[in-house]
């Protein structure tokens, strides 16, 4: 089957998401759609998958033009979708999941169980896609249930099918395995639209690439092109992927967390004796898959997460039990790792959330009311400092761009005097070019001598920043690594493997 | 919630794009004026139904159809003439002047509009207030305690027994707040329960030496001291009272607050994100307590009004239902301080026309309640509003922001 989208346009208020995108996908092809976060590529996809109608443009199977009103109409026509997170329902075993929605009946409305497992056991195997189909969802692990996703839209005949970010919650091993399924698929003549912003990936697996920005396909290549090359297709410029900063000089330790323990309320472990130091001057890197404890460490260390035991110490002063006013007074800054959810208010202006934590500071306070003189004039110094790209300091933040609101809560955090800055995946959602602002704000936050403990998934950026990198797995710490380690050694600490001290 | 985009990936703010979008202030009138409008049509096919000259000539509305509708247009004219005249103006009536009418829309919509500003202060701090009637039972019980109980000079007791019904209510608010904070109970259960209690309570103390009016014979409070009594603004027999000063200025106090001060910086934080609000080292379970308290104060003090203005003592029904009226009363002020004294005058003007409509037209003032529930139900469910008067669609509309929002 062949599927072409032809002059898609959809907008949302005045603001052009997709903006007259052509792409064709040919049988048996994996399809990449590259793109920065933002730039159009879900949205596109929503429009293939029925949830969007099209202002302009046209989908055509086969050279047929059709009309998706909802994702059923797009199913039945063979368009699978698996998103980024996934439409599970997790007390339901891997078959009830699988055939949720087209449940298979004998007489009377009766499930027909033994024929549904029959049909999800054969499809896996045809796949080589192994999902042990009477375990629930919830007992399963992250790329497993991206199996069962898989597999719901195979069994229900997909012939094309959309994979959103499905390598951004999975492990290097893991990755490696989808990327083996794809291959696998694409070969018995199932078309993948394969969404990412990761290039190794794309130049990894993908036949035909198509990139887009700001809504419109800027370009396609081949997957031999050189990861610079599809970066500045990306971005619209050449962009850098190293962070220039000079060797650390690290001054006394800042931050000590010693023997941390957290368990859940089931009394499952999320922090598990954890201890590590972070000295002036220096960025320690937290890397790992995401869940694997990083941010109940961060939420510790703010103060947000009680601890079960074990202690956090700021130059010398125990915080454990403070509350997180009191923690970030003694010049602690915290960059949440959902901007949205926590770090910022989002129907709130750009200036109210500049000081959101400050607004009981004498500096803001005209007796029991807020000075708005020195808030607006706060709002004009950081606008201007961080270079926040917006047409007003009075706009709510949520209509900034991901890169604009993480500079909004950079430079809030950075509106304190600090001595231990945590950031939380800097750059998640942010764009290429906020990246590097965010990059270098941070180095020079280093440089003027505070502590950073970093936390992020993107193995790029931790390599980029860090003097020295921990990776945390399950809870643990996993290992302690250089900044020049390479990417297997990493991907295998991060999978849980033991470090071969000595002999490495 | 359906007003965000399903879109996971927000369009990058370009140069022409990253207007703020937030529903036109216009458009928010014209959705509240197409909903009184509405009730008000379907309230006459009430009353039309309702008239049995109406009826009797729909029986032979094959052969004279035109004397079904003339006199369907009649019933509803003088029905909604007389709510009006009852609310704003009339001639001549029962000798309380011309001001008569419009001084009982006033005295009705007094302890809406404190009641409506208690439960729109809640709701920006994200809590849903529907003690109202708990909190203004306590209230009006703290303020006829205090103005019957306790001997003072003239101006003081009456400014101790109002603090006495801001006291009652306040307690009776922060304790859902502590609940809610301490223990994670959810407020709407913890107020409903205590809407029992303090009804109750009320009975009890009814029936009790001490707060009951001898001879002990009705479930009626000891009388008011004349010195507690908030003073008549157009002297008798009109009765509105010094509680409409009060209400006024509740409603620029909870405007500051909420615009100016540091607290209400906070509060709308934690209304508006409570996860960044803590992360930003706010105290989200006290500044819930806070608010809570003052929801209650505010409700407290429509209690105390209705007493030291209006009756004078405390019997079972001197709440009303005026905890519940207010739920409705903020939801058509938008949980907006002036919005809320609008709607408040509104509903007090349906109130007081209600009673002359009834007694001049015989159309039972029951419809009053359901015009007053029609209003809500197509401010809260505007979809239907636009697609009765075709407005355009304004992205995602007040209403879906009320209508969902209630629900969280």
């Amino acid at each position: 089957m062949e599927l072409e989208l032809r002059g898609i346009t959809k907008r949302f208020g005045s603001l052009v998401a997709n903006d007259g995108i052509d792409l064709t996908v040919r049988e048996g092809e994996i399809h990449a759609l590259l793109g920065e976060n933002g730039a159009g590529k879900s949205t596109l996809m929503n429009v293939l998958y029925g949830l969007h109608a099209p202002d302009e443009g046209e989908v055509l199977v086969d050279g047929e033009p059709v009309r998706f009103s909802s994702p059923g109409d797009a199913m039945a026509a063979g368009i699978g979708m698996v998103h980024q997170h996934f439409m599970l329902v997790p007390g339901f075993t891997a078959t009830e999941n699988i055939v949720l929605g087209s449940e298979l009946t004998r007489g009377g409305g009766l499930l027909d169980r033994r024929r549904a497992r029959a049909r999800v056991l054969e499809t896996s195997e045809r796949f080589g896609l192994a999902v042990p189909p009477d375990a629930l969802v919830s007992d399963l692990a992250v790329g497993v249930q991206q199996r069962v996703e898989i597999l719901k839209a195979l069994l229900r005949e997909a012939k094309v099918l959309v994979l959103d970010e499905p390598t951004a919650v999975l492990t290097p091993a893991e990755t490696d395995d989808l990327m083996r399924v794809m291959r696998e698929l694409a070969d018995s003549g199932t078309s993948i639209v394969f969404i990412t912003h990761k290039l190794r990936e794309v130049r990894a697996v993908a036949d035909r690439i198509t990139v887009i920005r700001r809504g419109r396909v800027v370009g396609s290549a081949e997957p031999t092109a050189s990861q610079e090359e599809l970066a500045a297709l990306m971005v619209g410029r050449d962009v850098r992927l190293v962070v220039d900063k000079a060797p650390a000089e690290p001054g006394p330790p800042v931050l000590e967390v010693a023997g941390v323990r957290v368990t859940d309320p089931a009394g499952a472990l999320l922090l598990d004796d954890v201890s590590l130091t972070v000295r002036a001057g220096e960025v320690l890197a937290v890397a790992g898959v995401d869940g694997n404890g990083q941010s109940e460490l961060t939420r510790c260390v703010v103060g947000l997460q009680p601890v079960d035991a074990g202690s956090v110490r700021v130059s010398g002063e125990d915080l454990t039990g403070l509350s997180v006013r009191q923690v970030l007074q003694r010049g602690v800054g915290y960059v949440p790792e959902d901007r949205l959810h926590d770090g910022l208010v989002g129907s709130f202006s750009i200036a109210e959330n500049l000081v959101l934590d400050l607004v009981d500071t004498p500096a803001y306070s005209v007796g029991p009311s807020v000075d708005r003189a020195a808030v607006a004039r706060n709002a004009a110094e950081r606008v201007a400092e961080f270079d926040i790209r917006t047409s007003s300091a009075q706009a709510a933040v949520s209509t900034l761009s991901g890169g604009n609101q993480q500079k909004v809560v950079l430079a809030r955090e950075m509106s304190r005097p600090l001595k231990l800055l945590v950031v939380a995946q800097p750059t998640r959602g942010v764009d290429v070019g906020s990246q590097e602002f965010v990059h270098q704000r941070i180095v020079a936050e280093r440089d003027r001598g505070a502590a950073v403990l970093l936390v992020s998934t993107e193995l790029d950026e931790v390599r980029a920043l860090a003097d020295r990198i921990v990776v945390m797995y399950r809870g643990r710490i996993a290992g302690e690594v250089g900044p020049d380690a390479d990417s297997e050694q990493l991907g295998l600490l991060m999978a849980g493997a033991r470090p071969q001290e000595g002999t490495a | 919630m359906s007003t965000e985009t399903p879109a996971k990936e927000v369009p990058p703010a370009g140069p022409a794009g990253a207007a703020p979008r937030r529903p036109a202030p216009r458009r928010t009138w014209l959705v509240t004026v197409c909903a009184v409008v509405g009730a008000a049509l379907v309230g006459a096919v009430l009353i039309a139904v309702g008239d049995a000259r109406t009826r009797a000539a729909a029986g032979y509305f094959l052969s004279y159809p035109w004397d079904t509708f003339s006199n369907a247009w009649y019933a509803v004219r003088d029905a909604y003439v007389a709510l009006l005249e009852g609310a704003v103006y009339s001639p001549d009536l029962s000798g309380k002047g011309a001001l008569g009418p419009i001084s009982e829309t006033l005295v009705n919509a007094t302890p809406l509009v404190l009641g409506g500003l208690a439960v729109a202060l809640a709701f920006r701090v994200g809590l849903f207030n529907i003690g109202g009637q708990g909190q203004v039972v306590l209230g009006a019980v703290g303020a006829a305690w205090i103005g019957f109980a306790w001997d003072l000079p003239v101006g003081l007791h009456l400014l101790l027994a109002l603090l006495g019904g801001l006291l009652g209510g306040v307690l009776w608010g922060g304790l859902i707040g502590w609940l809610k904070a301490r223990t994670g109970a959810h407020e709407v259960i913890t107020s409903i329960m205590l809407n029992y209690v303090a009804l109750n309570l009320l009975n009890f103390l009814l029936s009790t030496r001490g707060f009951q009016r001898p001879p002990y014979g009705q479930a009626i409070s000891e009388q008011v001291d004349a010195g507690a009594r908030l003073p008549l603004l157009l002297g008798s027999p009109l009765r509105v009272h010094a509680g409409l000063l009060l209400a006024l200025l509740a409603a620029v106090a909870v405007h500051w607050l909420f615009s100016r001060s540091r607290l209400g910086f906070r509060l709308r934080a934690v209304g508006a994100n409570p996860e960044a609000a803590r992360t930003a080292g706010m105290s989200v379970g006290r500044l819930q307590v806070v608010a809570m308290a003052l929801s209650g104060g505010l409700a407290g003090l429509a209690g105390a009004s209705q007493v030291l203005g209006v009756s004078g003592s405390v019997t079972g029904s001197v709440a009303g239902t005026i905890g519940f009226d207010a739920i409705t009363v903020a939801l058509l002020g938008r949980n907006n301080p002036y919005g809320v004294i609008g709607a408040g005058l509104l509903f007090g003007g349906l109130r007081a026309g209600g009673v002359q409509m009834q007694s001049t037209t015989g159309v039972p003032v029951d419809l009053v309640g359901v015009l007053q529930a029609l209003i809500v139900l197509f401010i809260a469910a505007p979809a239907l509003v636009r697609a009765v008067f075709r407005l355009r669609a304004g992205g995602g509309g007040v209403g879906t922001e009320l209508a969902g929002g209630w629900s969280r």
